[in-house]
């Protein structure tokens, strides 16, 4: 994953609440076993309609609740593979904002009217070292937990993260706290 | 200190600050195949195959393929043949295209008797949160993590906040636990449970199934939430005794149990008080689960929603749905019924839709579905003669899978059908592109099946 410092340039607006994976990235590309490739899929009904047109900037305001519903990882794939850096949203559903942190999409939470005047101001600058987006609407603060943004801003592999605490758990274990489940290569 | 279910079971499971040890990860066929081949790129292991089960849910076609190999679709075979070989490669149980205990990894969890009270279970898939049933602390994650769980059984997770939902009372004659949860998340909102693990308590949940319990934990995600829970009780516990997951000292297990229920005294985040008695059967009418009236309501007017924003997300979903405002829920022609999912796909689903249609037809011009949630529900529903009643019906009788849920198989919607379907998501194209998607109970389903429209059950003979 590379790291994240700075994330600035043109906005692309999605005024909608509750936008779901599904839209972002519908089922039948789910079965490819492939991680890239999947910018060209994104919104692949309401971009074919022309129900909506989104330019593939550097940074995506959306509606409260975005990426909601399935939990395909799929759907963060499309918005990065299709140029988009980050999502600015006054809320994310819980699966959607960790699968982005996954793979360096930053999300960012601003309250709906902080959203309104980034989507006015068409241009931004996302800083996540002060945690602040500048744009000609004003300077606005955004929350975002600390393990987190050291992950993102110096694009650290999680899984090699936590074997390197790997002797928290073999104690865990070797205490007899992971033995209470079933065994399921013993069914 | 009184502990709410919730806690209880977070803290028996922290490894390290923000890192908790999962006991079972459940693994399919569509949100794996890049987390093996992280695990391979950077020559890493599976920690713990034992503690990890896979099965072929999510694409499997319904007609009977016996094998992966005659899949007739290219990029659906591929996938459930790289399960195959992963779960080959990394010693890890696998419920296969031919297995007799292969379905909805939600529903084997269950029915295998892996899923248990106390437990913390993940899943890369949404509606992992079913398994909280049993008193488990259970969520979906994505294929990063399923990769991370797979090198490491643990996931780093900040501890989310906890919210209980006291149903007081009972539910009314023909009002089911899905009707309950529709009206749970059509009164929170999609975003509502954002952030909470939420413990289902009250009379009305005590007096549900284990099975009623499966749905309502099932649609927590439809509501927002990260995990959805039941205090284990009898109930629990005689659903599980017998089953081959459970531990071989079984009354221990059972001990250690029943110390897990919320304790008196103990606090949650939030805590909302809902009137069981005054839920009635509910039919979705939009594109969002919380997009939901009672069944005896008309389609609402987008000019009466609380916010502007509502209401142009009102219009666009009635605009999609082909519906007019004011239109009696019970005057909507349906062209299709799904009966299946892992919302509404276990026996007594399959039971109760059964008792509806038995000695009746479907309306002409209806296309019906039923597809059990698993091989055993299959077989189970078979020795009981319910597929005969379905057949007799004119419901076409499937092998088990996701199916027409999320429509990654050919069991899908065509453009414009509208369906009655027992599933939990009514999102534009879910079933199918153009495909119009009205949720619903088993019951619900099974009567729409007959009139060709919804009908308000509680009148309905």
């Amino acid at each position: 994953m590379d790291a994240i410092s700075l994330i600035e340039g043109h906005v692309a607006v999605l005024d909608r609440n509750d936008v779901d994976t599904d839209q972002i990235m519908p089922k039948q590309f789910l079965k490819r076993v492939e991680k890239t490739g999947y910018g060209e899929f994104l919104f692949y009904d309401w971009f074919r309609s022309g129900e909506i047109e989104l330019e593939p900037h550097p940074i995506l305001v959306a509606g409260r609740n975005f990426g909601s519903g399935s939990s395909r990882e799929h759907a963060v794939w499309g918005l990065k593979d299709y140029g988009f850096d980050a999502v600015i949203a006054p809320s994310f559903s819980d699966i959607f904002y960790s699968n982005c942190t996954k793979n360096g999409l930053l999300p960012v939470i601003l309250d709906e009217e902080h959203c309104r005047a980034v989507a006015a101001a068409g241009e931004a600058r996302i800083d996540l070292d002060d945690q602040t987006v500048n744009c000609a609407g004003g300077v606005f603060q955004f929350e975002i937990d600390e393990d987190i943004k050291h992950r993102l801003t110096n694009g650290l592999d999680d899984v090699a993260m936590t074997l390197a605490r790997g002797e928290a758990i073999d104690r865990f274990e070797q205490a007899g706290k992971a033995d209470a489940g079933p065994v399921t290569t013993a069914l | 200190m009184a502990n709410n279910l919730f806690e209880k079971i977070w803290e028996a499971h922290e490894v390290d600050d923000d890192l908790i040890y999962i006991d079972l990860h459940l693994v399919h066929e569509v949100t794996s195949p890049q987390a093996f081949d992280g695990l391979r790129l950077a020559e890493r292991g599976l920690r713990r195959p034992d503690k990890t089960l896979a099965t072929a849910d999510h694409n499997v076609p319904t007609d009977g393929t016996p094998t992966a190999r005659l899949i007739a679709d290219e990029l659906s075979r591929k996938q459930v043949e790289a399960l195959e070989a992963n779960c080959e490669e990394f010693g890890i149980p696998l419920y296969s295209l031919g297995s007799d205990r292969r379905g909805i990894v939600h529903v084997i969890g269950p029915e295998l008797g892996v899923t248990q009270p106390g437990m913390t279970i993940v899943c890369g898939d949404s509606h992992t949160s079913t398994h909280g049933a049993f008193g488990a602390l259970a969520f979906g994650i994505g294929t990063s993590e399923v990769e991370h769980v797979l090198a490491t059984q643990c996931l780093v997770q900040r501890r989310p906040k906890s919210m209980r939902i006291n149903y007081a009372g009972e539910l009314g004659f023909g009002v089911t636990a899905k009707d309950l949860i529709l009206a749970t998340i059509g009164r929170l909102g999609v975003g509502g449970m954002q952030g909470y693990a939420v413990e289902y308590a009250g009379e009305a949940i005590r007096a549900l199934s284990i099975e009623n319990r499966m749905t309502i934990c099932n649609m927590t995600i439809e509501g927002g939430g990260r995990a959805g829970m039941v205090a284990p009780d009898e109930k629990t516990f005689e659903y599980l005794k017998g089953r081959p997951g459970v531990p071989a000292d079984f009354d221990a297990a059972v001990a250690r149990w029943s110390e897990l229920p919320t304790d008196e005294g103990a606090g949650f985040d939030k805590e909302i008080e809902v009137d069981a008695p005054a839920i009635s059967p509910m039919v979705t009418w939009g594109t969002t689960p919380g997009m939901v009236v009672q069944v005896t309501d008309e389609v609402p007017d987008p000019a009466t929603m609380d916010s502007p924003a509502d209401g142009e997300a009102a219009e666009r979903a009635l605009a999609y749905m082909d519906l007019q405002p004011g239109t009696p829920m019970t005057e909507i022609p349906l062209d299709r019924i799904f009966i299946g999912s892992c919302t509404n796909s276990r026996i007594s689903d399959l039971r109760e839709a059964a008792s509806i249609v038995d000695g009746r037809k479907l309306a002409s011009s209806l296309r019906g579905m039923v597809v059990p949630g698993s091989q055993q529900v299959k077989a189970e529903a078979e020795a009981e003669g319910l597929d005969e009643v379905f057949r007799s019906a004119g419901f076409e009788w499937r092998e088990s899978g996701c199916s027409a849920c999320l429509g990654m198989n050919p069991d899908i919607l065509q453009p414009g059908e509208r369906c009655a379907s027992t599933s939990n998501r009514n999102f534009e194209g879910r079933q199918g592109a153009g495909g119009r998607t009205h949720l619903v109970s088993p019951k619900m389903a099974a009567a729409a099946a007959v009139e060709g429209t919804f009908v308000d059950i509680r009148d309905w003979s």
